[in-house]
């Protein structure tokens, strides 16, 4: 038996409000980073839902490049909480203030 | 049956991922997302894109989550842990959170409920085909390859030139240090 399409876009909305609430109230910078990347992946997923719906392949083409830039914004920021780390000896976001006022 | 397969996944991608956001040990939420990230990278194999859910595993699984795990060991966050457990202070902010989460949940439920998707086109060879894909990847979408491919090679670069330790690090550090007490 066929899964409905609005399922995954269900289970997709849910993923993605799971990790929005967590990116905003977690205060570790790699938790929040974790909870980023499961909104990207709950993304995909709608991405990959709407390829199959509409039977164009342009989705998955998409999530190809998210793939590619998340890759690059995990490396980049990870590179920064280092940098962070060695100057402030933390990574709790609300001790890194360095650019607040 | 697809429909078992589809609810047994679904659920672990769901409770996995709420182990991402509520563990407060970053390597146990590192090591859930891998759970969640294979979830649904099966969801992906389900709805017809193998290739997507083979990339989802090598990319995700394979290389974003070790460097994770890296960073999480090599900065020995166990010293730091006890910072995120302070949250019971902020109640007020992780309510806000978690109700504008649900809010936003709900609405997109309620639009789907309200909305008629177009029906679903019968899943053909050509849309599971890897030639095709791979065609098309390279003829239509040449350009966003060619600057994804830029873009990777600057993040390397970035990542290298930031994450490297400074050549004076030993006067950066006292001076951080001496200026630590005089902050406001």
């Amino acid at each position: 038996m066929e899964v409905p399409i609005q399922w995954y876009l269900l289970l997709a909305a849910a993923l993605f409000a799971i990790g929005a609430a967590g990116a905003l109230t977690r205060r570790n910078g790699i938790s929040i980073f974790l909870s980023i990347e499961l909104m990207l992946n709950a993304a995909n997923l709608t991405l990959v839902a709407y390829s199959r719906l509409l039977a164009v392949r342009t989705g998955q083409l998409v999530v190809f490049f998210v793939l590619a830039v998340a890759a690059a914004e995990a490396a980049v920021g990870l590179a920064l909480f280092i940098a962070v780390f060695r100057q402030r000896h933390t990574i709790d976001v609300n001790r890194i203030n360095l650019m607040r006022w | 049956m697809e429909t078992v397969i589809f609810l047994i996944f679904a659920a672990l991608a769901l409770g996995s991922s709420l182990v991402v956001v509520a563990h407060k040990n970053p390597i146990y939420s590192t090591m859930s997302l891998v759970l969640t990230l294979f979830s649904v990278a099966v969801l992906f194999v389900m709805l017809g894109a193998p290739f997507v859910g083979v990339l989802q595993v090598l990319i995700y699984t394979g290389a974003i989550v070790v460097l994770f795990l890296f960073v999480i060991m090599l900065l020995n966050l166990q010293r730091t842990g006890r910072d995120d457990s302070r949250m019971a202070g902020q109640s007020l902010q992780i309510i806000v959170a978690l109700g504008g989460a649900a809010l936003f949940a709900l609405l997109i439920a309620l639009a789907l409920s309200r909305t008629s998707l177009p029906p679903v086109q019968a899943l053909t060879a050509d849309m599971v085909s890897l030639k095709l894909l791979s065609r098309q990847l390279f003829t239509e979408y040449l350009l966003p390859f060619e600057i994804v491919g830029l873009l990777l090679l600057v993040a390397v670069i970035g990542a290298t030139v930031v994450a490297r330790r400074p050549p004076q690090a030993d006067t950066t550090t006292s001076y951080v240090e001496s200026t630590k007490g005089s902050e406001p």
